[in-house]
């Protein structure tokens, strides 16, 4: 019996494996290129607002854990998430929202009904400050500490998730 | 009650199939006739049993039976009959059905077609289609029961996505499984012969029927669905390397390998392991295949994040099947006598090469498909591989490949005269890469790929010509009667081989020579593409079965010619709600002329987007794939591969 | 199949779906807005299945494309460009994967595949040559061959 004849049992063996790794991934869950980095730089008028009143500069003064939230009131699974960023704000997390490609009347009418979780609203309607995030779809949200990006989460954020992977790694990089 | 027969019919044919592959295969180790003449009645039960099931299914569906959850998500009153019933085959319980079902014709097809082979072998075989099946039902019937029934029902279901509404759709499914099941067959004689310890030039002749025929609908399902993204996804595109792609061409690949070294066993009675374990493969590609459509493992769309449970099964079903069968041929493929000996240049070392390029472009499709798995897997990042690489990297292996199809045919078996060959074929190889290089220029240039790809298509057509020229003595008298005369298994191969000659020049055409715009058109506006003159005329309103749209009207002349009407549409579905686009595309030897008509400006709907495309020699390749299976159709009509023909090979 | 898992995908990720931009402006120069065509057929539609973004109707693609025309005009070379989206992106964006330590492996595997195969059919034949048995058929097979060949002659 020769080893050779192996070889075809021992490819399928690690593809199986691979694939056994495999159906625990996301395809879809595409990691930022941004963590570990500070937050881009950008410059963006709050909902209904003339003047640029958010930009990085905010975010870079602030210490502690700041949570960025890109939403639009046409995006059906933000409604999913909203009650969870509304439960994160009681917790005392501070959230800034970005309005993704929403006319602030839109954005606005759904802050009324759905409660506003959001420290401040930056209006980003053309997008382009989401490509610098890397933003590639609602909701996509962005954990941050001592202004450097720790973690991306690309669509809503359930709770269990939140407690068991993102809590642990905003608590683990002051190590 | 007809839905709960259809379960019922469906835990049957599973009893059946555990049955079929248990005592029937003990009986032929052990040499128990009884038990052995359980296999056959078991395998026509199976499917008389799985046909009740799925005709159940259908019935749901035909009579939009909302109650069960199945229909209720996949299926909507309004939509028209055909698509009602397409629409058992659409979704993920139904199609694993679909599977199952085609998997039960083709045992019960083996029982009654291979009545006449060696009995321990026919049980054999039976068994082991019995075994796959097993697993199939029990995934049916633990993860994803199709008869599922919902209550409270709605009144209402919840449609099948539009883009799947279309004939060729409809149609792709049944011919794509036709293919990937049939390859079962060749697998159960694999396995069969493994644990015979036996392999000749009959066991070679038994299963390359089998093959060949479910090589035809592999062909010709793959061709469907590529056509279907042609004219329906409005890219002008018609091959994407998707992982949903590659995962019906991997067994393509494989099972034309096969194809071609069973010959080698027939004719020569060797190669005989690397054909077992082709044979082994090409089933393994097809299971792989479904497991990665069903699983949404490469595809983004979550269907076992949320129940991982059916990817696990599938998986472990894998793992027993192939693991199985490629320990088994670890284990007794040295049982297999090596035959014939050849020198490197001869028909076999041909066919050789064929096996090596064909297997190896497998693998690189696999691989391909895979890496981004494979990479996230050990270090979490996410990459893509996309059409460039594929193109590139199955380009490097096909011009071999091709180069190699034009010298096979005229080699002569176990030792070929090298310098003969190339005395008879320089001519031959001159003239296509004349050709090649006038028809590079006529066509105003362009990259050297196209010019490269041109020749090797234009090498395959002339050689193949040639090849029957001198194999039915063209010039000589009597050549008619030598031309009739000819073995049916010949003409397919040459049919076969000149019809992947038209593909390739096809491919050429439209991968190199085509154009593309996209323009914003208002009302009488004029473009023109590929030699044509569009005009757009006008829009229209129109309202379907269950959708409405907007048609336009464009009116397209060549060198001042009768101008033609093309009337593509943007089509807005009710359920569920979602835009698609019909193109409208005008065919012609030379080539397609492709519209598709995007959005209208919100204000005044008084400019529209326009694509266009021009897709020189579209229609080759299309016609390129049809010589190709009318050719395996004429092969398998070959007298030799009648079972009946078996007769005398019978114990 | 394809575009039905892509749109699933885009329905939850509620990308808003706008169709091809009718006011989507093109480079007045065609040879820039060829050179962008060029780019922007290596650049994935990062919402879509395998798809690049000249070829998708997604918001987001359409917004690359204007990104790409921009930084053409900019006067940015084709690397530059394709560095602005992978800074963002990673090389996730790009539907050629780039030539580096990782790939290395996927890029040679036609070669590596096909140099393994020439060698074990090289083996094998030697193999097979040093020791070919002429053992001669047995009783039972010599009557089989003798079947097929006659069954054959009777066609």
């Amino acid at each position: 019996m020769s080893l050779n004849r192996f070889i075809p049992l021992a490819v399928f063996c690690v593809i199986a494996i691979a694939l056994y790794v495999g159906l625990s991934l996301n395809p879809s869950n595409i990691p930022s290129e941004l963590i570990n980095d500070p937050t881009p730089e950008f410059s963006l008028p709050v909902v209904g607002g003339e003047e640029v009143s958010f930009s990085s500069i905010d975010l870079a003064a602030e210490d502690g854990v700041v949570i960025v939230n890109f939403f639009a009131s046409w995006c059906a699974p933000c409604y999913v998430e909203h009650p969870f960023l509304m439960k994160l704000k009681e917790r005392g997390y501070k959230i800034y929202g970005v309005a993704y490609k929403d006319k602030a009347r839109d954005t606005n009418r759904f802050i009324a009904q759905q409660g506003n979780p959001y420290y401040k609203i930056a209006a980003d309607e053309d997008g382009r400050v989401a490509i610098d995030w890397g933003v590639y779809g609602v909701p996509e949200t962005y954990f941050i500490k001592n202004g450097i990006i720790r973690y991306k989460h690309a669509s809503p954020i359930l709770e269990m998730e939140f407690e068991d992977k993102i809590v642990p790694i905003l608590e683990g990089v002051d190590e | 009650m007809i839905v709960e027969i259809g379960h019922f019919a469906l835990i049957l044919a599973c009893l059946l199939s555990l049955i079929q592959s248990t005592f029937p295969l003990y009986g032929s180790l052990k040499g128990k006739g009884r038990l052995m003449a359980i296999a056959a009645p078991a395998a026509y039960g199976q499917f008389l049993f799985v046909t009740i099931s799925f005709a159940a299914l259908m019935y749901a569906f035909v009579v939009s039976d909302f109650s069960v959850a199945n229909v209720a998500r996949n299926s909507h009153t309004l939509k028209p009959m055909l698509y009602k019933i397409s629409a058992t085959w659409g979704n993920h319980e139904g199609s694993i059905l679909f599977w199952t079902f085609i998997l039960s014709l083709y045992g019960a097809l083996v029982a009654f077609f291979g009545r006449k082979l060696p009995r321990t072998f026919y049980v054999k075989v039976l068994a082991i289609q019995a075994l796959v099946g097993l697993g199939f039902y029990l995934f049916l019937l633990l993860t994803s029961n199709p008869f599922e029934r919902i209550y409270p029902f709605p009144m209402e279901g919840n449609g099948l996505n539009p883009l799947l509404q279309d004939p060729g759709l409809a149609f792709h499914p049944p011919l794509l499984y036709m293919g990937y099941v049939g390859l079962s067959v060749t697998f159960s004689f694999a396995v069969g012969a493994l644990i015979e310890g036996r392999v000749d030039a009959a066991w070679a002749r038994w299963v390359r029927p089998w093959t060949l025929l479910a090589w035809c609908f592999l062909t010709a399902g793959i061709t469907l669905g590529s056509w279907w993204a042609y004219y329906e996804l409005g890219w002008g595109g018609w091959w994407f390397w998707d992982p949903v792609e590659n995962a019906s061409f991997m067994p393509w690949l494989v099972a034309t390998g096969l194809l071609h070294s069973a010959i080698v066993v027939e004719k020569r009675d060797t190669l005989k392991a690397w054909t077992i374990l082709l044979a082994i493969i090409a089933f393994s590609f097809s299971l792989l295949g479904t497991f990665i459509v069903r699983s949404g493992v490469l595809t983004s769309v979550h269907a076992f994040a949320t129940d991982p449970e059916r990817g696990v099964f599938i998986l472990m079903f894998l793992f027993i099947v192939i693991g199985g069968s490629l320990l088994l041929f670890a284990l007794r493929a040295d049982k297999l006598q090596p035959g014939g000996l050849f020198a490197p240049i001869s028909r076999e070392s041909m066919l050789v090469i064929n096996n090596l390029l064909l297997s190896v472009a497998a693998l690189v499709v696999m691989f391909g498909t895979l890496y981004p798995l494979l990479r996230d897997a050990l270090t979490g990042e996410k990459i893509t591989v996309g059409p460039p690489f594929f193109n590139l990297a199955f380009g490097f292996l096909m011009i071999p490949l091709i180069l190699v199809m034009g010298l096979g045919p005229s080699t002569s078996w176990k030792r070929a005269d090298l310098m003969g060959l190339a005395s008879r074929l320089k001519f031959v190889f001159a003239a296509s890469l004349l050709m090649a290089i006038a028809v590079f220029y006529a066509a105003g240039g362009g990259e050297i790929m196209a010019g490269i790809w041109l020749a090797v298509g234009l090498w395959l057509l002339l050689s193949t010509l040639y090849e029957w020229a001198e194999r039915v003595k063209l010039f000589k008298s009597g050549a008619l009667a030598r031309i009739l005369r000819q073995p049916r298994a010949s003409i397919g191969m040459s049919f076969g081989h000149l019809g992947l000659a038209i593909a390739v020049l096809g491919m050429a055409g439209t991968s190199y020579w085509g154009a593309e715009k996209q323009e914003i058109m208002s009302y009488g506006d004029k473009v023109s593409i590929g030699g044509y003159d569009v005009t757009f005329e006008n829009t229209d309103g129109v309202i379907g079965p269950n959708y409405t749209a907007v048609r336009a009207t464009f009116s397209a002349s060549r060198d001042g010619g009768k101008p033609q009407i093309l009337k593509p549409e943007a089509r807005v579905y009710l359920t569920p709600p979602m835009p698609t686009t019909e193109a409208a595309i005008l065919s012609r030897f030379t080539g397609d002329l492709f519209v598709v008509i995007g959005e209208a400006n919100n204000r005044a709907y008084d400019q529209w987007a326009v694509r266009l495309y021009h897709k020189p020699l579209q229609v080759w390749l299309w016609g390129g794939v049809a010589v190709m299976v009318l050719g395996g159709l004429i092969s398998l009509s070959d007298r030799r591969f009648r079972m009946g023909a078996l007769k005398g090979a019978k114990k | 199949m394809r575009n039905l898992l892509s749109l699933i995908f885009l329905v939850m990720l509620s990308v808003s779906a706008a169709a091809v931009g009718v006011d989507e402006k093109r480079l007045d120069d065609p040879t820039q807005e060829a050179r962008a065509q060029e780019i922007m057929k290596q650049i994935r539609c990062l919402v879509c299945q395998n798809q690049s973004i000249v070829d998708s109707d997604a918001a987001l693609a359409r917004d690359l494309r204007i990104i790409v025309r921009e930084r053409i005009i900019a006067g940015d070379n084709d690397e530059q460009i394709l560095g602005y989206m992978t800074s963002r992106y990673g090389d996730w964006v790009l539907l050629k994967p780039p030539f580096d330590g990782a790939t290395i492996v996927l890029w040679l595997s036609p070669l590596l595949l096909l140099m393994v195969g020439f060698y074990v059919i090289y083996r094998n034949q030697k193999l097979r040559k040093s020791n070919v048995s002429s053992e001669p058929l047995t009783s039972e097979e010599k009557q089989r061959l003798e079947q097929l060949l006659n069954n054959e002659g009777r066609k």
